[in-house]
C-alpha cells in the first residue's frame, strides 16, 4: 500500500518588541524570573490590557511579506483555560478574525519551487514558563515570558513530506528574521514549531486522522519527528488499528514521539471576543508605512544575487538564507572589487567551513568583510596563491592583523619572477634525472611530482601558473 | 457637619471654618458609632488623617480643589494601595492591593481624604448586599430590609451620613439601584467616560463606576474628578471632559421626557407608580413637555444581561485560582484540587451561579445560541434606545419595582431577585448614562426616579436632576437615628 | 431547559469550580431557571444583525512600543501562597 503524507505546521514566532504585547513590561530574556511580570502581567484584580503598536506593525509586516490579506478590522477573543502559568485563566488570543489571512511561503527543494500555503496569522500571548524540577515535589512558575508577544503563523496542509516541512520552516526562520520581527533563536524558545501529520492511502481525496506534535524547537527534530510518527501512524493503519486524534510529544533521546499525560480531555476553550479591547483596525497609512519600511525579501534577493552576481541557484539561495550573510557577501564584493565567484567561493568555502566548526553566526565573525576583502584582493593581484591564502586565512582568524600584514611578516608572498622560478626548476629537473627520463618515457603521472619538488624547495610560494606552464616547457 | 452635602463641606472647609483634619474625624467618630450597619470593610483612619492633614496645608496655601479635604469612602472594588481590597470576597480577604485603581488615584490627586473601603455584593454580583462574605448591610431606612446592591453600602453609608459621598459601580443597576431603596443620588456614566483599570472586573463591556451623594451638585462634583480618560483603559473613551459643576441651573422649559411604556407595565408597584407619576408632574411644572412610547425590546433586557454578564464574569474570575495572590485551600493534592478547592472554599453562591451560567453559556455547541444571540438582541435593545432618543431628550421610569425588599425575602429564588432588574439593565446593555434622584417615600421607604440620558450626556442628567432637587426636597431627608 | 446534575458537574469542572455534591441539584435548579429565561431570546429575530460586542463604536488604541514597568516582585510576591526562589509554587504538573 502506498501511503502519502499530509503535513501542515503551526509555528509560534516571538516577535521582537521591546515590550510586551499588553504591558510596558520588557521582553529581555533571561531575567531573573517574574522581575518582568508586572501587574498586567500577573493578571491582578482590576488590571487591563492596552495593545503595543508595534506588535500590529510587525504582524502587518508579515502579513505583507507572504502577500497575504491584512484584515482591515480584526478582533482578539479569549481563550479559557486553566495552567498554573496561564495568569488570567484565559490566553488572549485571536479567534475568528486574525490579523493577516492567506499568504504563501515558496520553498525550494531538490532545484524545485513549490507553493505552501499559510492559511492566516493571529497575534496572541505567551503564557509563562512552569519549572518542573523539584521544588519538594512542587512546580515552579516564572511569568516574565507572560505577555510576550507571540505571532502564530498556520500553514495549510500543504507539505507531503517531512522534507518540505524543513524547507518550509527554515524559510519562514529565515523570513521572520530578514524582517527583523523576531530573532527566530530556537534555543531560547523565541520560534516554536507544532506539527501536524496524518497519512492516507495514495490517491486518497480525504485527509486522515491528524495528530499533533508539540514543541519541536530545531530543524533536525522537526525532520525525525515527523518522520517517526508517519511511520508510526501507518503502522498502526497497516495491522487494522485506527490513529487516534492527540497530541503527542517528541522525545529526542528516544527518538519517538509520545502522547501528552495532560490532554485525555479534548480543551473546551469558549473562545469569545476580549471585552477589554477593541476592535484593532488597521488603516492605510499604517499599512503604507510599513511597506516603505519592507527590506528586499529573500527570493527577491536571490534572484537578484543570480543576476547581479552571476550565482546560481544553489549558491544565491545559500548567500541569501540569512540577510547578515548575504550583506556580508555584498559588502565584500563592493569592498575588494573582486569578482563576485571568488568572493561567494570564500564565503561559501572557507569562511562557512571555519563558522560551522566554530559554531558561529556570521555576525560573530572574527573575519569582517573588510579585512575579507584585503585577502581576496592579494588573491585576485596575484600577490599570493589561492593556497597560500588559505594559511593567510587561518592567521587571520586568530587575531586582528590585516591579510597584508600576515603575508609581509611571514614572507609569504608568491613568486612570480619567472627568472626565479627557472632556476629553481632548472635545479629541481638536476636532482632528479630518474624521474625525468621516465616522465619523458611516457610516466605522465609524474608531473605532478615536479610540481611537488618545486612547491617544496619554494615554501609553496611559487606562481602555480607560471611553474606548470615552465615545467611543460623544460620537461619536453 | 455630617448632614453637609459636599458642595457646603467645600465652602466650608475653603473659609476656614473647619480643618480637614476635624472633618475627617467627625466620619471616622460616626462611622465608629454605627458599626452595627456593617459598612466598612476596612477604615483607613490613619491613611486619612494624613490625607487630611495634607489637604489642610493645601487649603491654608490658597491651593485648594473643589474636593480637597473631603472625605470620601471607596466602594471595595476600587484596588486601594496598601490597604486591602476584597471584592466583598472571601478570595480577596487577604488582597492588599499593591497599586491604586485610576478612580482611586484621582481622587488623591484631587486632594480627597480615603475614609475607607465599603461593604458590597461579592464580585458585584448582588442586587441587596445578601451576598458579601462581611455579611449582610441593613439599610438604614429600615433595618429589616436591603439597601440594595452591589454598591448597596456605598448607597447606606451616604444616607446614613457614615460619608459625604462614596463610589460605586454599576453593571446592572447597582449604583441606581442602592441609590432608590437608600434615597440618595446616584449615576452610572456612559461606557467608557470612568476609567474601569483598577476596578475589579465583573462584566466588562457594562461596568461603569460613579458618584453616589446626597444631591446631583454633589455627584457633579464627584464626577469631574473620576471621570476622563485613561490610557491604561483600552475602553476608555478620549473625548474633552466637560465642566459638569456650571448648567447645572439651567432652564427645562421645552425639555422632552419619553416615558417608555414598558417601564409602567405589571410588576410594579402602584404606589411607586404614583410617586414616579408625581415626579414626572413637577417636571411638566418646570416646563418639560412629557410623551409615551413604546420600547418593547426593553422586556428582553433581561435574558440578555443574564447571558451577557455572566458569560463575562466566568472568564473575568478564573484569575482567582490561589496561584499567585487571595486565598488558597490548604494542602492541596494537585492542581486540579488547588483550583477546584481554592475557587469552591472561597466563592459564595451567587458568584458560583454566575460562573456556571456564563461557562455555560459560552461552551461548545452554545455559543451561538447564547452568547452571539444575546449580543444580537443587544444591539437590538441600543438601536431602539437610539430611536427613542430622536423623538426625546431623556426618558424616565422607575428604578425599582418596589421599594427595598426585606432581608432575606429574595434570596430563595434568585429569578426574582433578577427581574427585579428590569428597569436599569437595559440601561447597561446600550452603554447609556442615567441617574436615580430620590422622588419621594412609601412606607417611609425611599422612591427612586431614574432619568436616563443619551452617550454623553451626564451634564444635562445633572442639570435636570439638580432643578428637581431645587424644588423638592425628597434628597435632604435623614433616615432616622442618623441625624 | 433543564441542566442535569452530570452537565451541572462538568461546567463546574471546566471552571474549576467545587461545588457540594449536596448543592449539585440546587445549582441545577437554579441554572435550569436562567436558561428558562434565557430562551425568551428564541424568539426574536436576529438573521440580518450583528453582535453588539461594545457600545462603542471605537478602534482599539495602539500603545508605543517603550518599557515603562520596572521590577516588583518582592511587592507583587509579599502577597503570594507560596513563593521559592521568585518562583510561584503549585502542585507538581505532569505533563
Amino acid at each position: 500500500m502506498q501511503w502519502e503524507t499530509v503535513i501542515g505546521l503551526e509555528i509560534h514566532a516571538q516577535l521582537a518588541t521591546r515590550s510586551k504585547i499588553f504591558s510596558g513590561a520588557s521582553t529581555a530574556y533571561g531575567a531573573a524570573p517574574n522581575t518582568q511580570a508586572c501587574a498586567i502581567d500577573l493578571g491582578m484584580p482590576g488590571v487591563l490590557p492596552v495593545l503595543n503598536e508595534q506588535a500590529v506593525r510587525m504582524a502587518v509586516k508579515f502579513g505583507m511579506a507572504i502577500e497575504a490579506e491584512i484584515a482591515p478590522y480584526s478582533v482578539f477573543a479569549r481563550k479559557n483555560y486553566f495552567y498554573p502559568d496561564l495568569p488570567k485563566g484565559y490566553q488572549i488570543s485571536q479567534f475568528e478574525l486574525p490579523i493577516v489571512g492567506n499568504g504563501h511561503l515558496d520553498i525550494l527543494l531538490d532545484g524545485e519551487i513549490k507553493r505552501i500555503g499559510v492559511t492566516r496569522a493571529h497575534l496572541e500571548e505567551d503564557a509563562g514558563k512552569s519549572l518542573h524540577e523539584d521544588f519538594h515535589g512542587l512546580t515552579g512558575v516564572d511569568l516574565n515570558r507572560a505577555g510576550t508577544p507571540l505571532l502564530e503563523i498556520v500553514s495549510e496542509p500543504d507539505m507531503r513530506s517531512a522534507k518540505e516541512a524543513v524547507a518550509y520552516m527554515k524559510k519562514l526562520h529565515a523570513l521572520v528574521r530578514y524582517l527583523e520581527i523576531c530573532d527566530g533563536n530556537m534555543q531560547e524558545g523565541s520560534f516554536r514549531c507544532d506539527a501536524n501529520v496524518s497519512v492516507r492511502p495514495a490517491g486518497q481525496q480525504e485527509f486522515g486522522t491528524r495528530t499533533e506534535i508539540k514543541n519541536l524547537n530545531s530543524f533536525r527534530f522537526v525532520e525525525k519527528a515527523i518522520n517517526f510518527e508517519v511511520e508510526r501512524q501507518i503502522d498502526v493503519l497497516e495491522s487494522g488499528g485506527v490513529v487516534v486524534q492527540e497530541t503527542r510529544l517528541y522525545d529526542s533521546a528516544r527518538d519517538e514521539t509520545r502522547p501528552m499525560r495532560s490532554k485525555e480531555e479534548a480543551n473546551d476553550y469558549r473562545y469569545f471576543p476580549d471585552p477589554d479591547l477593541l476592535p484593532v483596525v488597521v488603516e492605510d497609512a499604517l499599512k503604507e508605512a510599513v511597506k516603505a519600511e519592507l527590506p528586499e525579501l529573500p527570493d527577491a534577493k536571490r534572484e537578484r544575487f543570480k543576476s547581479q552576481y552571476g550565482q546560481d541557484q544553489d549558491n544565491a539561495s545559500a548567500l541569501t538564507a540569512s540577510r547578515e550573510l548575504a550583506d556580508y557577501f555584498e559588502a565584500l564584493v563592493q569592498e575588494s572589487g573582486c569578482d563576485a565567484k571568488l568572493c561567494s567561493n570564500w564565503v561559501m568555502g572557507e569562511l562557512a567551513g571555519a563558522l560551522n566548526r566554530n559554531a558561529l553566526e556570521i555576525t560573530a565573525s572574527p573575519i569582517g568583510h573588510e579585512r575579507l576583502a584585503g585577502l581576496l584582493q592579494r588573491i585576485a593581484d596575484n600577490t599570493i596563491s589561492g593556497k597560500i591564502a588559505k594559511q593567510v586565512f587561518e592567521e587571520m582568524w586568530q587575531g586582528d592583523a590585516t591579510a597584508d600584514a600576515i603575508i609581509e611578516a611571514k614572507g609569504l608572498r608568491q613568486i612570480t619572477d619567472s627568472g626565479a622560478i627557472e632556476k629553481i626548476i632548472d635545479q629541481v629537473i638536476a636532482d632528479n634525472p630518474g624521474q625525468v627520463k621516465q616522465y619523458l618515457g611516457g610516466k605522465d603521472k609524474l608531473f605532478g611530482f615536479f610540481v611537488g619538488q618545486v612547491m617544496k624547495a619554494t615554501q609553496g610560494k611559487a606562481n602555480p601558473a607560471e611553474v606548470n606552464k615552465m615545467l611543460k616547457e623544460k620537461l619536453r | 457637619m455630617h448632614n453637609k452635602t459636599i458642595a457646603e463641606l467645600a465652602r466650608g472647609l475653603r473659609g476656614g471654618e473647619y480643618s480637614s483634619r476635624e472633618l475627617t474625624g467627625v466620619f471616622l467618630g460616626r462611622i465608629q458609632r454605627h458599626q452595627d450597619l456593617n459598612c466598612y470593610i476596612t477604615v483607613a483612619e490613619v491613611q486619612a488623617l494624613e490625607a487630611a492633614d495634607r489637604a489642610d496645608a493645601q487649603l491654608a496655601g490658597g491651593k485648594a480643589g473643589p474636593l480637597t479635604g473631603i472625605p470620601i469612602a471607596q466602594k471595595d472594588i476600587f484596588c486601594s494601595r496598601g490597604i486591602k481590597t476584597s471584592c466583598g470576597s472571601k478570595m480577596l480577604d487577604n488582597f492588599i492591593s499593591p497599586y491604586d485603581a485610576t478612580v482611586v488615584e484621582k481622587f488623591h490627586s484631587a486632594g480627597a481624604v480615603l475614609l475607607g473601603k465599603l461593604n458590597m455584593d461579592e464580585f458585584a454580583m448582588g442586587s441587596s448586599n445578601e451576598t458579601s462574605y462581611y455579611g449582610v448591610v441593613k439599610n438604614p431606612w429600615n433595618l429589616d430590609a436591603v439597601p440594595g446592591g452591589s454598591s448597596g453600602v456605598s448607597a447606606a453609608a451616604v444616607a446614613a451620613r457614615l460619608a459625604p459621598g462614596a463610589t460605586g459601580t454599576d453593571t446592572g443597576g447597582s449604583i441606581r439601584q442602592p441609590a432608590a431603596f437608600c434615597g440618595i443620588t446616584g449615576m452610572k456614566p456612559t461606557y467608557g467616560r470612568v476609567s474601569r483599570y483598577g476596578m475589579i472586573a465583573f462584566a466588562s463591556s457594562l461596568d461603569q463606576g460613579g458618584p453616589m451623594t446626597r444631591s446631583a451638585e454633589d455627584a457633579a462634583l464627584m464626577l469631574q474628578v473620576m471621570a476622563g480618560f485613561d490610557a491604561k483603559d483600552s475602553t476608555s473613551v478620549d473625548r474633552p471632559l466637560p465642566d459638569y459643576t456650571t448648567g447645572l441651573d439651567d432652564d427645562l422649559r421645552g425639555l422632552k421626557i419619553g416615558l417608555p411604556r414598558e417601564f409602567f407595565g405589571a410588576g410594579l408597584n402602584s404606589e411607586v407608580a404614583a410617586r414616579i407619576e408625581a415626579a414626572v408632574d413637577e417636571y411638566r411644572r418646570l416646563g418639560a413637555e412629557v410623551k409615551e412610547l413604546s420600547m418593547p425590546s426593553l422586556q428582553l433586557s433581561v435574558p440578555v444581561y443574564y447571558v451577557i454578564a455572566p458569560a463575562e464574569c466566568s472568564a473575568n474570575l478564573s484569575r482567582y485560582d490561589g496561584v499567585r495572590y487571595g486565598y488558597r485551600c490548604a494542602d492541596p493534592a494537585d492542581l486540579t484540587d488547588l483550583y477546584t478547592r481554592s475557587r469552591g472554599e472561597a466563592f459564595g453562591a451567587e458568584v458560583k451561579r454566575r460562573i456556571l451560567i456564563g461557562t455555560y453559556a459560552l461552551s461548545a455547541g452554545y455559543y451561538d445560541a447564547y452568547y452571539l444571540k444575546a449580543q444580537k438582541v443587544r444591539r437590538l435593545i441600543s438601536e431602539e434606545f437610539q430611536r427613542a432618543f430622536a423623538e426625546v431628550d431623556v426618558l424616565m421610569g422607575p428604578v425599582t419595582p418596589t421599594t427595598a425588599f426585606g432581608i432575606g425575602e429574595k434570596t430563595a429564588d434568585p429569578i426574582e431577585m433578577y427581574l427585579s432588574d428590569i428597569y436599569t439593565i437595559a440601561v447597561n446593555l446600550a452603554g447609556l448614562p442615567a441617574v436615580s434622584i430620590p422622588a419621594g417615600f412609601v412606607e417611609d421607604k425611599p422612591v427612586g426616579l431614574q432619568i436616563i440620558g443619551d452617550y454623553f450626556t451626564e451634564a444635562k442628567l445633572l442639570n435636570i436632576a439638580h432643578r428637581y432637587q431645587q424644588v423638592t426636597d425628597w434628597h435632604g431627608r435623614i433616615p432616622q437615628g442618623y441625624e | 431547559m433543564s441542566l442535569t446534575s452530570e452537565q451541572v458537574n462538568k461546567i463546574a469542572h471546566l471552571a474549576r469550580l467545587g461545588i457540594d455534591a449536596g448543592d449539585v441539584d440546587a445549582y441545577a435548579r437554579d441554572l435550569s431557571g436562567i436558561l428558562d429565561l434565557v430562551a425568551q431570546l428564541d424568539a426574536q429575530h436576529t438573521d440580518q444583525v450583528l453582535p453588539m460586542a461594545h457600545p462603542l463604536d471605537q478602534a482599539q488604541r495602539l500603545r508605543p512600543d517603550v518599557v515603562t514597568e520596572e521590577n516588583q516582585r518582592e511587592l507583587f510576591q509579599a502577597l503570594a501562597p507560596q513563593v521559592e526562589e521568585g518562583l510561584y509554587l503549585v502542585p507538581k504538573v505532569i505533563e
